[in-house]
């Protein structure tokens, strides 16, 4: 089976510091797998790389058979690749329904069937005209959206209409996840989804992303709560420094020395004297 | 029972919405290197910010030499005799490195004893004796953290405050780094000091605090922490640490 | 004509004029990152202190410079308390925003005191002329390389040497590490006011000594040259600051020498925008850089608009329609003629500025673009105006996205400078391309506005004309906000970065929004030349722009109902009270001020 998603000897440097240095991860549709490290280990980079928010300095990355290095995250999108954001980066003031529909741009017909040049042109017309085409299309996705926040209980559905800055922190996050899943990714990329959160909030929603990996989402996902991603990962990758320094099923990661010493700073630390 | 000369006090701290302290106490005694320890997101720097001023709590108390400083804008704080060393260095990069350390006695209007104490810190950190008129940003990060460190001595503070003091640096800076630490604390400079290497950072404190996603999760002296499994579960997460 | 020679010492001391007001402005930016809009006008207020010692209190030179530089360093002290400290917490755009309308303010204030009429600034000097080679070098011009020097030299002093200076450069550097010196960054901000203040006012008594002229509209064209000469060194950089202000004067000496002097200013845009999109760091920075953090985008106060309901605006429009069944209210319709020819210009730019947040601070041109193009084609190529006028929105739209896209890529701030500088250029071009336009002439005996052989230049039939527009563009744009457009514009104001990850490509939405926007603007503009008969280069300026900008905050960003009620108000409240024209923009300068400070969503709400 061909990988989902390919990293390949990707290399980044800003300045004097290499934030990345010569990666090389695969991914396979279907799977989870965590990226976790210290601070400063290169995650987020990474997570830049892939999305096309930042370009490699050398290096190949494959998504579903074409290569993304260095293209326009606009573009990457279209290909099927959804992210959320450290912290959370909702539209603010959009309401929720609109944030959660601008995450199908990608699947409109009058974007997706855009010819060069006048595309624009026929989408402002569509648009202003409102053709049935576009109508029952409008209507589809309406409906989709329930289902969409149906997922998260009656957090975010009853505030349809609400702009998304009055939301909880919680809710914009779930609202984001929500967002991603508009696109329907074929793989989606969660950063540190439940920062901030407590532990209830935490729970929550490590039933959610376990929910969509039941119902087949390919995930690859930051996290620092390493309960969480022990318990949800088919597969953890440990960054440190910009490189991988482990990888391998939860259990076996999280005894790996190599890791405790990334972490505490010495493999002995917290080892209990005989 | 000694007057601690830095404690804070049931702080709970936010970022907008979002809860990044849930009644974290602290304390530093004079004389002692202390260190606050934890994992990413723990909150660790976000409490220097609280100490500093930079940053307003929105309950709990900062109180240093007893006298309560909550909120006081920073210049004021450092005014008071603490001095810092912020995170990842930040001198001034285009101002010479005798600038950047005459920017750290800013407060001070003594001239001879300034005078007198960038001769001692010349002293102190030979190497920074030999970049003295270079710009500041063209040093590499080791030789930074030297004059970092010097520069927030050089207002002769009671208390001085270092957020990650060994990130990024190799070794053998690792290594000066820690020593210096030691002798200044020596010459009777309280150090708290916030750090994600524990093992470090233990190595040379007298007391730690391990913060796990905002509450101290463990406290001790250092050489107890340093043996104690329960710090790997507050970094990596495990059975007997709280789910966060 | 002169020597080349001549040409380079003026170049030089344009340049050194330049540089006085260009330094001031790029130590505010180093230290707070803000664009003081309002340079221009402390230099035009130092240039009238100079006039009022040298006429009234006979002051002799020394004595009236320092006066200028207390007087005016004073003035930047007051501007950063009053005006700008208590937006501290707000939106970053927000000081911006304000430092226009103190310009206004000032620029008004000066005018109603002084009255607008140029007046001479002699200069005390003897009248001799040191001979150069094939040149002249005038006292006058040393003077001012002097004082150039001399103010360099104090500033590097300051800056080197002295415990404050130290600590402007320490904030400039890294405010949060300043503070943990102990450095009180607000004495800090208070110092660099005056001092650029200071300086900008000296620069504007020298300008005025230098031409012999002063008058309340220099204003605003030094505060672009200083801004220009800031771009090109590279914002917050002070010795870049010196450099872009003498390439910026010998540009524009050349340029002048070699296409004649009203080319001055077209060089100096064009220089402007070629740096933008090319270096937008400036001449020093190497172009990998990330520029230097934007105001983010949204001005936006967040906020719940109000809910207009349906027949309200039905009843508006219906009540709107019969009022010309009135008799004897001529006046008041050719005025609400005139505010709905503004709505459609405040709907052009509530579209950009606030659906797309594109803060456009040059949309003036686009009417300029819609007027003249409306008038050549009825003029020149007989098209009638019932045609010409649609064809002039569209080519407006095409024109106006066509000389904005290469400023799609810039964020914040740079886009407001970026918009600045193209609406001057297309004034300047309209001035300067006289087989086209006729130049400075203006074009005259434009054809009355009339579809087929149905005239409609009456007041009556003129007012119904241009309310019928204004419906029509209105619905339009509700429908294109209800669309998936609307969202779509929106989200990349509100955070373009997320807006690109799913799928949105910003040159596609922000042409399309600058092309709708322009449609509209170009049949404003088109429609008003038609009923002026008589357009020139000076019809549209950038006053126009600023007051379309505040029609906007007053009715809320985004807010379509919103557009409408502040042109409406903003031009027929001073005619209710019968303000005259001077006193007209001070009020409007007030308004602005006051909208930020305590309103920043307007009256209906941001949408």
């Amino acid at each position: 089976m061909t990988p989902l998603l390919q990293v390949l000897g990707v290399m980044r440097r800003f300045g004097g510091v290499v934030a990345v240095k010569q990666l090389d991860l695969s991914f396979n549709a279907g799977e989870l797998v965590s990226v976790i490290g210290p601070n400063g280990a290169g995650k987020t980079t990474l997570f830049n790389l892939i999305t096309g928010h930042d370009a490699p300095d050398s290096g190949r990355i494959v998504f579903a058979g074409r290569d993304i290095a260095g293209m326009a995250p606009d573009r990457i999108a279209a290909l099927g690749l959804a992210r959320t954001f450290q912290h959370g980066r909702v539209f603010a003031n959009l309401s929720v329904r609109d944030n959660v529909l601008v995450g199908a741009h990608t699947r409109l017909d009058v974007v997706r069937r855009s010819p060069p040049v006048i595309g624009p042109l026929i989408e402002l017309a569509l648009a202003l005209v409102q053709p049935p085409g576009v109508a029952r299309q409008q209507a589809a996705l309406d409906a989709e959206l329930r289902d969409i926040l149906g997922l998260f209980g009656d957090r975010l559905l009853p505030r349809l209409d609400h702009p998304a800055f009055s939301l909880s922190y919680a809710n914009r996050r779930r609202l984001e996840i929500a967002r991603a899943l508009a696109l329907h990714p074929r793989l989606l990329l969660l950063d540190e989804p439940t920062a901030g959160m407590n532990e209830t909030e935490t729970a929550e929603m490590l039933g959610i992303i376990r929910t969509l990996k039941q119902r087949g989402l390919s995930i690859l996902l930051i996290e620092h709560k390493l309960d969480l991603v022990m318990t949800l990962s088919d597969r953890v990758i440990v960054m440190d420094d910009g490189a991988k320094i482990a990888e391998g099923p939860p259990g076996l990661v999280r005894n790996d020395p190599a890791v405790v010493e990334a972490y505490l700073g010495h493999r002995e630390v917290g080892e209990v004297v005989a | 029972m000694t007057e601690p000369l830095l404690a804070l006090d049931a702080i709970d701290t936010f970022y907008g919405p979002v809860q990044v302290h849930f009644g974290l106490t602290l304390s530093v005694l004079p004389g002692q290197i202390v260190c606050l320890l934890g994992g990413n997101a723990s909150g660790k720097s976000t409490t220097m910010k609280i100490i500093l001023g930079l940053l307003r709590p929105r309950a709990g108390r900062v109180l240093f030499d007893g006298a309560d400083i909550t909120g006081l804008p920073t210049p004021q704080v450092i005014r008071r005799g603490i001095g810092s060393v912020p995170e990842a260095r930040r001198l001034f990069g285009t101002m010479t490195v005798r600038e950047n350390l005459l920017m750290g006695a800013y407060c001070r209007s003594d001239r001879a004893g300034v005078a007198h104490d960038l001769e001692r810190m010349l002293t102190l950190f030979p190497r920074v004796r030999q970049r003295l008129e270079q710009r500041a940003g063209t040093l590499s990060g080791g030789e930074q953290q030297m004059v970092a460190m010097a520069r927030a001595l050089m207002g002769r503070p009671r208390l001085i405050c270092m957020d990650e003091p060994t990130m990024g640096l190799s070794p053998l800076y690792v290594d000066r780094v820690l020593e210096l630490i030691r002798t200044v604390n020596a010459e009777g400079v309280t150090v708290f000091m916030v750090e994600q290497n524990a093992s470090l950072a233990l190595q040379i404190a007298d007391y730690g605090y391990v913060l796990q996603t905002g509450r101290i999760m463990l406290s001790g002296p250092a050489e107890e922490l340093m043996r104690d499994p329960r710090i790997r579960d507050a970094y990596l997460g495990g059975e007997r640490a709280k789910v966060a | 004509m002169g020597s080349w020679f001549d040409y380079t010492v003026n170049g030089l001391i344009i340049g050194n004029i330049y540089a006085l007001l260009a330094v001031g402005l790029a130590l505010i930016f180093g230290v707070s990152h803000l664009i003081n809009f309002a340079q221009g006008s402390i230099y035009t207020v130092g240039a009238y202190i100079g006039w009022t010692c040298v006429t009234y209190l006979h002051t002799p030179l020394p004595v009236t410079m320092l006066i200028v530089l207390a007087g005016c360093g004073l003035l930047g002290v007051a501007i950063e308390r009053i005006g700008l400290r208590p937006l501290a917490g707000a939106a970053r755009i927000a000081p911006l925003l304000a430092t226009i309308g103190i310009s206004l303010v000032l620029d008004q204030v000066v005018q109603l005191v002084f009255t607008p009429d140029p007046r001479a600034l002699p200069n005390p000097l003897p009248d001799w002329r040191l001979h150069v080679g094939s040149g002249t070098i005038g006292a006058m011009d040393l003077l001012i390389a002097g004082i150039g020097i001399v103010s360099g030299a104090v500033l590097f002093a300051f800056l080197r040497f002295t415990k404050l200076g130290w600590a402007v450069r320490a904030t400039a550097l890294d405010r949060d590490a300043a503070q943990q010196m102990g450095v009180d960054t607000d004495a800090v901000n208070r110092t660099v006011f005056a001092i650029a203040a200071a300086l900008g006012g000296l620069s504007g008594m020298l300008v005025g000594m230098y031409f012999n002229h002063i008058d309340p509209a220099m204003s605003f064209q030094a505060t672009l040259k200083g801004i220009v000469a800031q771009v090109i060194g590279g914002m917050g950089n002070v010795p870049g600051a010196i450099f872009g202000s003498l390439l910026l004067g010998l540009t524009e000496s050349y340029g002048v020498a070699l296409f004649g002097s009203s080319y001055r200013n077209l060089f100096a845009f064009v220089l402007l925008l070629v740096i933008l999109v090319l270096r937008p760091n400036g001449l020093f920075a190497s172009s990998r850089q990330a520029p230097p953090e934007p105001l983010t985008g949204t001005f936006i106060a967040p906020s719940k608009p109000v809910v207009v309901p349906r027949f309200v605006i039905v009843v508006a429009v219906i009540a709107a329609a019969a009022l010309p069944l009135v008799p004897n209210i001529s006046y008041v319709l050719q005025t609400l003629t005139g505010a709905w020819l503004y709505a459609m210009l405040a709907l052009s730019l509530t579209l950009v500025a606030g659906t797309v947040g594109q803060i456009s601070l040059g949309h003036a041109g686009l009417l300029a673009i819609g007027a003249y193009a409306s008038a050549l084609l009825a003029l020149d190529l007989n098209v009638p105006v019932g045609f010409a006028v649609p064809a002039a929105g569209v080519i407006t739209a095409l024109l106006g996205t066509a000389l904005i896209f290469p400023a799609f890529r810039l964020r914040g701030h740079y886009v407001s400078i970026a918009t600045l500088g193209i609406g001057e250029i297309v004034g300047l071009v309209i001035l300067n391309w006289e087989s086209l336009t006729r130049g400075p002439i203006g074009v005259s005996g434009i054809p009355p506005l009339q579809v087929g052989s149905l005239a409609l230049d009456s007041p009556v039939r003129s007012y119904w004309t241009c309310l019928a527009v204004l419906v029509v563009l209105a619905l339009l744009q509700v429908r294109l906000l209800r669309s998936h457009l609307g969202r779509t514009f929106r989200a990349i104001r509100d955070d373009d970065v997320a807006a690109r990850a799913y799928g949105i490509s910003l040159n596609r939405y922000k042409g399309l929004a600058f092309a709708v926007g322009g449609f509209a603007a170009g049949i404003s503009g088109a429609i008003t030349a038609h009923l002026y008969s008589y357009i020139n280069y000076e019809t549209f300026t950038s006053q126009i722009s600023i007051l379309a900008l505040t029609m906007v905050i007053l009715g809320g960003l985004g807010n379509i109902a919103g557009a409408i009620v502040g042109a409406v108000a903003l031009i027929s409240l001073p005619e209710l009270f019968r303000f005259t024209a001077e006193w007209r923009m001070l009020v409007y300068g007030v308004v602005l001020l006051l909208l930020i400070r305590f309103r920043p969503q307007g009256i209906l709400g941001t949408v």
